[in-house]
């Protein structure tokens, strides 16, 4: 009976396993084969031809999308950072009116659906001249970015001790400086899981790159993949899809296992969106 | 709480001095907030404001600034033809409108449902201590960490009906006779978009699940061991309840998530009725077919039809969001 048991529970597991990772493993076989291979079901590597990596970083904008999602993730980060951690400290550490209010405001700016501002965007960013740059993404990525990272920082900082920051008070530290000089080397794990976080929503993000960005050279990858073509409208490269979709994800799953407990512990704390 | 336990500390003859640094406190705090507030004003609560007034105005896309208040026009209009015949017009009366709403729903419902009891269960999995489970963690961490672009593209091909392996292995098995067009097939389509969001997403509710089981004390399931109680039941009994608040809240932020699903259907299952939600048909009418105006509305309703939901939902099902209550 308990063998029974057992050897049910291990083969949940390998199930569990199997599904988990076959899809992207199937990706990275086919990615490696080319021509007339691509149209046979193979479960293990027949061949290893790198032939459509050269191809996707070779032909059109694709190195560039990249330098973009970089780009776009990187500034969305260190503005969301910013922003949120002066907000947090406000937030967390001194009591005004209004605190608990503001605090379920933003919860519910984090809950917007996306589509709801797309128009009112639309007309500011064309309004501040931005249309098909990286600025209309790094500001529009604002609105999913800055509510979780001010949720996640105002629990963190709330609960560093009181004493710190008495002690900085009394030595005639500014708020600026409790935050920059005292809090901040207390915060990295913090601050590491919120700009990690940060970084994959706005690496992925897909609908405002879609709208507000309009040539080959300004695109993001995920919209630059889900308008790579063929030659012909009706031969999709199936292997060059395949090869760029593992180019911009093993970078994402190798640091998402390198800070595993990190991001687990963000996600439980915010809530947030996958 | 900093201010209340430095009160306690000090001489009441500090007490000026106290409430002087106590207002500076909350003028720098006032500051601090700011940028923030400035932030997401510019980006939630305007463009917000705009949507809604566009939804009110006959604004094209080409014309952003030439719009002019219609009323309700872009929502319902009547006109009475002179056979005594009424035409409804508007988005309120507009089948594909309507049938998006109900794709959404069905997606959202379905979605979840599944995604709770199979997060719940890789949960319980992941819970009990054996070799090799942080393999297993990590293995279900790549689904969650493959942008849904890319996830929406590789089951594209997986379900591709030519030279997919789904109908590959399918066929071989014997289970159907053949090929299907999984992602174009009307019957199919909502299957295919369900399968995907289920693979990508139960990794999400499966690690929420886990923090909450993990929260419940080990000596609650060794004296149940030792009262002999059988383990479904222990399931039923203290297991569920307990993970419960943990679970309300993981159900709401993906239950917000499904129901602007935008990207994976956009992708997987492009101009498929079958599987157009609320998102993609709004996207469509506002920036695809130049009826800015008329997309701005949808988008307007998706907004209220989303509020109302969640309203809904922590009302009914009393969730605790803050975590406040105990």
């Amino acid at each position: 009976m308990n063998a029974v048991k057992t050897g049910a529970f291990y083969l949940a597991v390998v199930v569990i396993v199997v599904v988990a990772v076959f899809p992207f493993y199937y990706a990275i076989v086919t990615s490696l084969k080319t021509g007339t291979a691509l149209f046979e079901v193979n479960y293990w590597p027949r061949e290893f031809n790198f032939q459509n990596y050269v191809s996707v970083m070779q032909q059109g904008a694709f190195p560039r999308n990249i330098l973009n999602s970089i780009l776009v993730a990187t500034l969305t980060v260190g503005f969301a950072l910013f922003l949120g951690v002066t907000a947090s400290y406000a937030l967390a550490r001194v009591r005004f009116r209004g605190r608990t209010l503001l605090l379920l405001t933003i919860l519910g700016v984090s809950m917007f659906p996306q589509i709801a501002v797309l128009a009112g965007l639309f007309e500011l960013i064309r309004f501040l001249g931005i249309f098909n740059t990286p600025w209309a993404l790094v500001l529009s990525y604002t609105i999913f970015t800055l509510p979780f990272t001010v949720w996640v920082l105002t629990t963190f900082m709330r609960d560093l001790p009181v004493e710190i920051e008495e002690a900085a008070i009394v030595d005639g530290a500014t708020p600026w400086q409790i935050i920059f000089k005292v809090f901040m080397p207390l915060m990295w794990p913090a601050l590491v899981t919120t700009g990690l976080l940060a970084f994959i929503g706005a690496w992925n993000e897909f609908l405002f790159a879609l709208t507000f960005t309009s040539s080959n050279t300004t695109r993001t990858v995920p919209v630059a993949i889900a308008l790579l073509s063929g030659a012909t409208q009706y031969e999709t490269p199936w292997g060059i899809i395949m090869a760029a979709s593992v180019i911009v994800t093993v970078p994402l799953i190798i640091l998402v296992l390198i800070f595993q407990r990190k991001i687990v512990a963000g996600l439980t704390a915010g809530g947030v969106k996958g | 709480m900093a201010t209340t336990a430095a009160d306690r500390s000090e001489p009441p003859a500090a007490r000026p001095r106290r409430s002087e640094l106590q207002a500076e406190r909350v003028r720098a705090a006032r500051l601090f907030l700011l940028p923030m507030l400035v932030a997401l004003a510019l980006v939630a609560a305007w463009p917000l404001l705009r949507t809604v007034y566009f939804s009110f105005t006959n604004t094209s896309l080409s014309n952003l600034a030439g719009g002019e208040w219609i009323g309700f026009d872009n929502y319902l209009t009547w006109r009475t033809l002179s056979s005594g015949k009424t035409i409804w017009r508007g988005t309120l009366v507009d089948p594909a409108w309507w049938n998006a709403v109900w794709n959404t729903f069905r997606f959202a419902i379905i979605s979840v449902s599944i995604e709770t009891v199979l997060g719940l269960l890789v949960a319980l999995v992941l819970n009990a201590e054996f070799r090799g489970r942080a393999i297993v963690r990590a293995a279900i961490l790549i689904p969650w960490a493959i942008p849904t672009i890319v996830s929406a593209k590789l089951w594209a091909w997986l379900f591709n009906d030519q030279f997919g392996m789904v109908n590959d292995m399918l066929m071989s098995l014997g289970l159907i006779d053949h090929k299907i067009a999984w992602t174009a097939n009307v019957d199919t389509a909502m299957y295919a978009v369900l399968i995907v969001d289920i693979w990508k997403t139960t990794p999400f509710m499966a690690l929420l699940c886990l923090a909450g089981l993990q929260m419940i004390p080990r000596d609650m399931y060794e004296a149940a061991k030792i009262d002999g109680i059988h383990p479904v039941k222990v399931f039923f009994r203290v297991t569920l309840p307990l993970v419960k608040p943990a679970l309300m809240v993981a159900v709401i932020f993906r239950l917000l998530d499904a129901l602007r699903i935008f990207d994976l259907i956009y992708v997987l299952t492009p101009n498929s009725s079958a599987t157009k939600t609320m998102s993609v048909i709004s996207r469509e009418n506002l920036i695809d077919f130049d009826k800015f105006a008329y997309g701005s509305a949808q988008s307007t309703l998706l907004f209220l039809i989303i509020a109302i939901s969640v309203i809904l939902y922590i009302w009914l099902g009393r969730v605790d969001l803050g975590g406040q209550k105990q």
